[in-house]
């Protein structure tokens, strides 16, 4: 039971435990044409768009900012493509899928996120910015210092949350198509900076489209395709969940001994109730207002709005964009319960602990099965769907880092904001070759590391050293210099600090009883699987489940024994703890609050700025009415 | 320097300071109730959840038509603030700037 929680909780940022893959490929040997097939077509059409927007990108506008001609409708659909990362669209799936009502709960945040960003962050930032976050904070304070803590902050979240994305696609492809994780990480990577390099802003925002649609398309099928045979009831659809017998064997599981009482009509119905997986009311608020306030303040994300031409094209795209997001979320409840009914908890943990292949099981089931044409190319489809949606975040992602470092860092600090549009270009470009690189090399670096947390961890710290930082600067009038510092080193230090001491990172002593009880308890399992095995009447679909469910105990066995030799000489994590000192597993709840103090703090202290206050009327006017916004992307 | 001036007389004009107002009143509004409205989920799911898993219709119960609730409040806060900033924001900002058009540049 407690080795299951902790797989769970680490599944709990919606990530991808990678350890938990199996080695071989989701799609059997003979149907893998199909595969790259879809993954083929996929690539070439993003490939065309990139050559295209090629010939679009002239300045460094055009690299950061698209020019600012990206219009409010495309720019929400870009602004979705950037934000459903294959983390909510198969790791969402497969929460709900494995545990109802809890998984539910995260699709909620994701999409209240993005009423902070419409109401506060979309409009002044297109008022006020030009390319980068560190443009705002520069606007009214010491603009070297403030570049440079604004560049910093936005590099380690980006790269958290990089590090997330390729580790989670190079295991992704690995899965579905069956080749090396050194390789899909390339693959990733290569591709990504084909379209960040060529195509800069323009091409990214297309790429984005491109897997928005087809993602929004995979999942109205998918959906059609469950929920139809109940005449699009709800009540209907939900009757038959709860009265599914896998549903009903799955919540009897997770409860374990609690379970011992209830009739199975009580067991389904609690799979529709709270309280499945999130067992701790305060980290569940603790990751709820990461997200929610997380969002404003991911990079990536406020890059988009610097591609639209006004406040009002800005405001537009935020309305499409929570449209599209919003509607996808909703679906997560069919795409996920549909898989519990159709494929089952047990077959989906079989492939994957945290559930993130549920959907893509969905959709082979829903076109026939794993034996049928149909089946697999459904499969491919979904499976090339999520690896345009690794592509898409991961370019945003080092497009953000890349502006950061060429921008902010080079142009602003190092030559004094003067220098050519050839050299902001050529600068540009090679931090982007730089951030691909490193991202190449983290993703191939941290292979069989658990990732899960860090998604989790980026939302937290845009929460709590970016969001601060901004707001401020925008709303308050004795913001400055002294404030932006301290918010972004005591946010950022904060939630990456609490994380460090948190029950997310490896505890060697938990690690050697979890191992160790895990081997005595195998035995007694074996023996009960081999007598199930051993029954002649046994139907051919459990026979194979207890057959893959015996390899995958040998296995766990072989882990455990490699954690026990792993860990034997160490007693204590990674910095020098033999137990978490909070149970918090997200930051948010004491990082945030501390943002806004050393924000606030940090200003009084830092005496009168002349310059920031002498500043705030311009920029309070100007965030108000977009006064001389057209100034600010004119080439 | 006379730039400044400009930002000035903006910033004292009395239809600024009354968009301003009417502004910070909608933003703080509809952002305190989202919020309010968000974290009743988590708390719910974690203190309510007798409540939350009542049965209303069929297997539907309390907290997943809470949850899907949410969706309706947050497309629902989407839609007011865009009309008033499009109706009222916009037409107000739009008036300040050509106030002040002649002046700036």
């Amino acid at each position: 039971m407690n080795r299951k929680l902790l797989l769970a909780g680490a599944a709990m940022a919606l990530g991808f435990p990678a350890a938990a893959w199996a080695a071989e490929g989701a799609v059997a040997p003979e149907y893998r044409f199909l595969t790259f097939a879809v993954f083929g077509a996929i690539i070439a059409l993003t490939m065309f768009v990139t050559y295209l927007a090629a010939k679009r990108v002239h300045s460094a506008s055009d690299f950061y900012a698209a020019g600012g001609g990206i219009s409010g409708v495309q720019n929400g659909w870009a602004i979705a493509g950037d934000y459903l990362s294959a983390a909510s669209f198969l790791g969402i799936a497969g929460l709900i899928s494995l545990y109802g009502y809890d998984g539910f709960m995260y699709s909620v945040g994701f999409l209240m996120a993005y009423i902070t960003v419409l109401l506060v962050i979309a409009e002044p930032c297109r008022n006020i910015g030009k390319y980068t976050l560190a443009d705002i904070l520069a606007y009214r304070n010491d603009p070297k210092k403030t570049r440079v803590a604004g560049a910093l902050s936005v590099i380690t979240v980006s790269t958290i949350y990089l590090t997330a994305q390729m580790v989670g696609g190079g295991v992704l492809v690995k899965t579905l198509i069956g080749i090396d994780y050194e390789v899909s990480v390339m693959v990733v990577g290569v591709l990504m900076l084909a379209y960040v390099l060529f195509g800069g802003m323009v091409a990214t925002t297309y790429v984005q489209i491109i897997k928005a649609i087809l993602l929004v398309i995979a999942s109205l099928v998918l959906v059609m395709l469950v929920w139809a045979p109940y005449g699009f009831s709800l009540p209907d659809f939900l009757t038959a969940v709860v009265g599914d017998g896998k549903v009903q064997a799955q919540v009897a599981k997770v409860l374990g001994d609690a379970s011992a009482n209830m009739t199975s009509s009580e067991l389904g119905q609690r799979f529709l109730e709270p309280g499945l997986y999130l067992k701790d009311p305060l980290d569940q608020i603790s990751l709820g207002m990461a997200l929610v306030l997380g969002t404003a303040g991911l990079p990536h994300i406020l890059m988009r709005f610097f591609t639209v031409p006004s406040a009002q094209e800005a405001r537009k795209s935020v309305v499409w964009a929570m449209a599209i997001i919003g509607g996808f979320y909703v679906l997560t409840i069919f795409l996920g319960m549909g898989a519990a009914i159709h494929v089952g908890a047990s077959d989906i943990s079989l492939i994957d602990k945290g559930g993130n292949m549920a959907a893509p099981l969905l959709a082979q089931f829903l076109g026939g099965g794993a034996d049928s044409l149909l089946g697999n190319f459904m499969l491919a489809f979904v499976a090339a769907v999520a690896f345009a949606t690794i592509v898409a975040v991961v370019a945003g992602l080092v497009l953000a880092s890349a502006s950061a470092m060429a921008h902010d860092i080079y142009v602003g600090v190092i030559r004094g904001e003067h220098a050519s549009q050839q050299e902001q270009m050529r600068a540009a470009r090679i931090s982007t070759v730089i951030v691909g690189a490193i991202a190449i090399v983290i993703g191939i670096a941290a292979k069989g590391q658990n990732v899960a947390h860090l998604v989790g961890l980026a939302f937290a710290v845009a929460a709590s050293a970016n969001l601060p930082c901004i707001l401020l600067t925008l709303y308050w009038k004795r913001c400055n210099t002294g404030g932006i510092i301290a918010g972004m080193v005591v946010g950022t230090v904060t939630a990456i600090g609490l994380v460090l001491v948190s029950p997310n990172m490896t505890y060697p002593i938990k690690v050697r009883d979890d191992a160790t009880k895990l081997v005595t308890e195998a035995p007694a399992k074996r023996v009960a699987l081999e007598e199930k095995l051993a029954d002649a009447t046994l139907d051919a679909k459990v026979r194979a489940t207890t057959t893959k469910a015996l390899a995958k105990l040998d296995k766990d066995v072989v882990k455990a024994g490699e954690d026990l030799a792993k860990y034997a000489g160490t007693n204590t994590s990674m910095v020098g703890l033999e137990k978490p000192l909070i149970q918090l597993k997200n930051p948010g709840l004491i990082s945030i609050p501390l943002g806004f103090l050393a924000v606030i703090l940090g200003s009084l202290l830092y005496g009168r700025d002349r310059r920031a206050e002498g500043k705030w009327t311009e920029l309070y006017v100007r965030q108000n009415t977009g006064m001389g916004v057209s100034k600010a992307h004119a080439h | 320097m006379q730039q400044e001036k400009v930002w000035e007389a903006i910033a004292a004009n009395p239809r600024f300071q009354e968009l301003v107002r009417r502004k910070r009143r909608v933003l703080s509004g509809l952002m305190l109730f989202s919020i309010a409205y968000y974290v009743l989920l988590p708390l719910g799911a974690a203190y309510a959840q007798e409540l939350f898993s009542r049965q209303v219709w069929g297997p539907l119960n309390v907290g997943l038509l809470f949850a899907l609730s949410e969706f309706i409040v947050a497309w629902g806060i989407a839609v007011i603030y865009s009309r008033i900033a499009n109706r009222e924001f916009d037409t107000m900002a739009a008036r300040i700037v050509a106030e002040h058009q002649g002046v700036l540049k």
